[in-house]
């Protein structure tokens, strides 16, 4: 099967293509530089960028599936009937397997990130994504707030760690390290948190050790992405100096092809003041650190005002939204690894703290100079729902828009936001960046065929039907929300903004080879944790290969 | 053969440790499981073949002509019902939604029947909740409210609960404290430091007046609620708010008492309350080995956990109009597929009594009341036994079902999936 996609202004920014007009060739699932016998694509006037890449999306796993079953009310919006391809879709901010795939592949996405799968619960995660069409993924596991790592971290016994990381990351079909609220949750199993430099109830180590002896552990396996990390004390006015110091943790560590740190959904940890009352942003402070230095790579967490589903591997965090609203409220703690919590949230544009939340996100896109620096994340569905991407693409773009929100929220934003003092619009290249060269590079997936388009990428395509000068916000977001072809693996999945062909995805899994000594002794003590604490057995904990059941397996060497 | 950590397909508690000897195919000792695991796990009575009813009688059949049957009997009704499936795996179940969700059938698990009201108090309040592990290792408070477990859980105090030491209860069963509510003394109280035994039907008071109690409200208590004096009850307050982690367990004496799901919103907001003093968590003591799971895999493919209709195309979930029992009471149905459960022996006599009048297809393993109403009987492979597969423990623990022997019948998968294609070649599809 060939495609050539004939006369695209295409943005493929990894391979320094900026909006120039040219052909794209695809044979079988690749990229190539040309075709003999091609299916044409006209793509005249039309954008064409690699297919999307979402580096952080709550899509899959016991949380998400927990918020499903505590929003009934959510299941029933967007509710649509099997068709002749498709399954049934239910959800907004929390939506079903199948309403997840359809949707991100309508708006020219083919790969998602589910970044906070708990090692335990994995096999959840692993069922869910099998029944989530069409997206290539992966997951990451949580190994913060687990004894091993905490043990390891305190004893020094670094080699041990690494073993540790790689045995889980093999042993549960993870791609990569996730740290949430390093020590919170163990601290939450007591109910009680701890922020970066508190001692862990009963484990004498301080969130700030966890996190470097987990950066180290990664490093030294080599892993193709950094530890990816939601930082102490989330949410909470004041929480951008605990942010710059969880970022100047790993200040002297480096890699030669990506950062060492990738912290998540910034937009949550970039606030000031000393309660609700003066709550402000402190965008400055955050992107003055980002644009100086080269070792942290972030992504937006971009809040919409509107209702959505809160759910976060951070236990005290939720119940303290809960406390907050008076909402229901679910908590799942597991056992030696970590927590986890959902409830409801209205982002109101008549609340102060709501509407400053709404333009730190954009804040950070627009004052962070390096689009390589930051992902366009909403922290489905924490923000708001993946589905919301196109309006703020379009907000990103258009300062006119921006003003014409501002004008009708909360007045506290002219005072406690940087928003309106900001000029600068993206274009589509910095959009094109922010929505897959970078995240793609960002996950070291780009060595992996994501991301871009030259010749060898995966055939992931996404043609959007708008014009490169096209600002008005209505048309970006209509162009945005329903690609005009999306093509997943040379396949033609979207045709004219709907559902054409329904391919299952891939699974992309990191196997680390490490010292055999260390993983030796590793696994004496891993072997005494099941036998005493764990409540299942080890024998019965590794997730199977029938739960991967098509695995892109990443081998990585010391 | 000695094969080791098999899994036990019989409760909610899921035991993993299980130690089964198998000679020439057969299973000749099962070690670590319950007596009822054990006796689970030995087997018993097997339907032998496929079976459809001519006259009255039930005559062998092939597999072919059985599911042939079943797919002419679902393509010709209006509005079928496909229910059971907590017995078997959760691959069964994704096919058993697709089928109904193409043939636009109402879809039901036995939650329905059981645990159905603690989901709608979910979807009230919310759960906090962890897995099991977490009790064992932290607990030393620990709370069974109208759950027998001793006899219907045996191994839950041993392996998760009262009994064992874990990295913060280093001195098991003495460092915890065990309190059974209950409307009668049963078997668990024995193990127990503390039995309190609430009138039947009262359980909503009972939680109302421990939830005034724990708000500074004791003043509006009167001096016995449900049978219990206030003073046990504001020592049993005391008792929660001084545990270092506390957790409830309810079983059906709260989800099938006066009250029913209110009762379980109260509960839960019980324990929600106590989490502004001391950690505090809530569990429902799930019944089924893999009831959970069908609520898991229902939900992710539908947006709902049970009770799902898809009559309308998008699915519809409305418990009390979308429930089993519901539809057969009001002889709304025109075929019935029971699947991995038996509703011949548990639902009630209208809703069987409906069944007899409709023809009525059985997938399951094991002969039971439900035979006795089927007009099509499909014998299948033991889940957990002779097919592997998923099933979710009663917290949400996911753990893959092992096999042990070769099968001489057909997995529920399977038939389904043959279901399936069968009902699709009838629509010419």
């Amino acid at each position: 099967m060939e495609l050539l996609i004939k006369n695209g202004v295409v943005y493929d920014p990894i391979n320094e293509i900026r909006g120039e007009k040219m052909d794209i060739c695809v044979k079988e699932d690749k990229i190539v530089s040309k075709v003999k016998n091609p299916k044409v694509i006209d793509a005249n006037g039309k954008l064409v960028m690699p297919g999307g890449v979402d580096i952080h999306s709550h899509i899959a796993g016991g949380k998400i599936n927990a918020g499903r079953l505590l929003r009934p009310e959510d299941g029933r919006k967007g509710a649509e009937p099997r068709g002749k391809l498709t399954r049934v879709c239910t959800g907004y901010s929390v939506p079903n397997t199948y309403a997840t795939g359809y949707r991100y592949a309508k708006m020219g996405y083919t790969f998602v990130m589910e970044p906070a799968t708990p090692p335990l619960l994995a096999r959840h995660t692993h069922e869910e994504l099998i029944d989530t069409p069409i997206l290539d993924n992966a997951i990451l596991a949580l190994l913060d707030n687990n004894w091993m790592t905490m043990e390891y971290v305190k004893s020094g016994e670094t080699k041990k760690l690494a073993a540790y990381v790689a045995w889980m990351i093999k042993a549960v079909k993870a791609y990569g390290v996730k740290i949430v609220n390093p020590g919170g949750d163990e601290a939450w199993g007591w109910g009680k948190n701890v922020n970066i430099d508190d001692s862990v109830p009963n484990f004498d180590v301080t969130p700030r050790d966890i996190i470097d002896g987990l950066a180290e552990a990664n490093e030294m396996l080599n892993l193709p992405h950094s530890i990816h990390i939601h930082c102490n004390d989330l949410g909470h006015p004041g929480n951008y100096e605990t942010t710059l110091k969880s970022f100047d943790v790993v200040k002297g560590r480096s890699n030669a092809n990506r950062q060492v740190m990738h912290a998540t959904h910034v937009q949550f940890h970039s606030y000031g003041g000393s309660g609700w009352k003066d709550f402000e942003s402190k965008v400055d402070e955050i992107a003055k650190y980002v644009n100086a230095k080269k070792h942290v790579t972030i992504d937006m967490g971009q809040v919409m005002l509107g209702d959505t589903t809160t759910m976060t591997a951070d236990g005290p965090l939720e119940y303290g939204l809960h406390m907050i609203t008076g909402r229901k409220w679910t908590n799942l703690d597991v056992e030696l690894e970590t927590g986890g919590g959902i409830t409801p949230f209205l982002y109101s544009s008549k609340v102060a703290v709501n509407t400053i939340q709404w333009a730190i996100g954009l804040e950070l896109a627009l004052l962070i100079k390096d689009p390589w620096k930051i992902a366009l994340t909403t922290d489905h569905p924490n923000g708001a729902p993946f589905i919301t991407y196109p309006i703020v693409i379009s907000l990103l773009m258009n300062k006119q828009k921006r003003g014409e929100v501002m004008a009708n929220v909360h007045k506290a934003i002219n005072k406690r936001a940087i928003l309106p003092s900001i000029g600068r619009e993206l274009d589509w290249n910095d959009i094109a960046i922010m929505t897959r060269a970078a995240p793609a590079r960002i996950l070291g997936l780009d060595r992996y065929g994501k991301g871009h388009l030259g010749v060898g990428a995966d055939a992931d395509v996404a043609i959007y039907d708008v014009s490169p000068e096209e600002r008005e916000s209505k048309k970006i977001q209509s162009a945005l929300l329903h690609a005009k072809y999306t093509i997943k693996g040379g396949e033609v999945v979207v045709r004219d903004g709907e559902i054409v062909a329904v391919p299952e995805g891939r699974t992309y899994w990191v196997n680390p080879e490490f010292d055999g000594e260390s993983t030796k002794d590793m696994l004496g003590d891993l072997t005494g944790k099941f036998e005493k604490y764990y409540s299942v057995n080890l024998a019965n904990y590794p997730v199977q290969d029938a739960y991967v059941p098509h695995p892109v397996e990443i081998k990585t060497k010391v | 053969m000695i094969i080791t950590d098999v899994l036990c397909p019989f409760c909610g508690a899921l035991c993993d440790d299980i130690v089964v000897e198998v000679e020439k195919n057969k299973i000749i000792e099962v070690r670590e499981a319950c007596e009822i695991g054990v006796s689970k796990m030995m087997g018993h009575e097997r339907i032998a073949t496929p079976m459809i009813r001519e006259n009255g009688e039930l005559k062998e059949t092939t597999y072919e002509n059985a599911i042939d049957k079943t797919a002419e009997i679902l393509v010709n009704s209006l509005r079928p019902l496909i229910y059971g499936w907590s017995s078997t795996t959760c691959e069964a179940h994704r096919k058993g939604i697709e089928l109904a969700e193409e043939l636009g059938a109402v879809i039901d698990n036995t939650a329905s029947v059981c645990h159905g009201p603690s989901i709608l108090a979910i979807q009230n309040v919310g759960l906090p909740s962890c897995t099991l592990g977490q009790i064992k290792n932290r607990a030393d408070l620990i709370i069974y409210w109208g759950s027998n477990q001793a006899e219907a859980h045996p191994r839950h105090m041993s392996r998760y609960t009262s009994f064992p030491r874990g990295f913060f209860s280093e001195e098991g069963r003495r460092g915890k404290k065990v309190v059974v509510l209950d409307v009668r003394k049963t078997t668990t109280v024995e193990v127990a430091d503390d039995f309190i035994q609430v009138a039947p039907g009262e359980d909503y008071p009972v939680l109302s007046a421990l939830r005034a109690i724990l708000a500074g409200e004791e003043n509006v208590v009167p001096s016995c609620v449900g049978g219990v004096s206030k003073e046990k009850l504001i020592e049993l307050v005391e008792k929660m708010k001084s545990a270092r982690f506390g957790i409830l367990f309810f079983g059906l004496g709260l989800t099938h008492s006066r009250g029913r799901y209110n009762n379980v919103v109260n509960a839960i907001s019980l324990v929600r309350e106590l989490n502004a003093h001391t950690k505090f968590v809530i569990m429902p003591m799930r019944g089924h080995y893999n009831v959970t799971g069908f609520n898991q895999v229902c939900t992710w493919e539908t947006g709902f956990p049970f009770a799902v209709d898809f009559s309308r195309g998008q699915p519809w979930y409305n418990p009390g109009e979308t429930s089993a029992v519901d539809i057969l009471n009001r002889e709304e149905c025109d075929a019935v597929l029971v699947i991995a459960s038996d509703p011949g022996a548990h639902f009630p006599k209208k809703s069987i009594e409906f069944m007899a009048k409709i023809p009525v297809i059985q997938i399951d393993p094991y002969p039971n009341p439900t035979t006795e109403l089927a007009d099509v009987v499909i014998p299948s492979a033991i889940a957990g036994i002779e097919v592997e597969g998923t099933a979710y423990r009663m917290d949400k623990v996911p753990i893959r079902l092992r096999k042990i022997i070769e099968p001489n019948h057909l997995s529920d998968e399977e038939i389904l999936s043959r279901v399936l294609n069968k009902v699709r070649e009838r629509r010419g599809e």
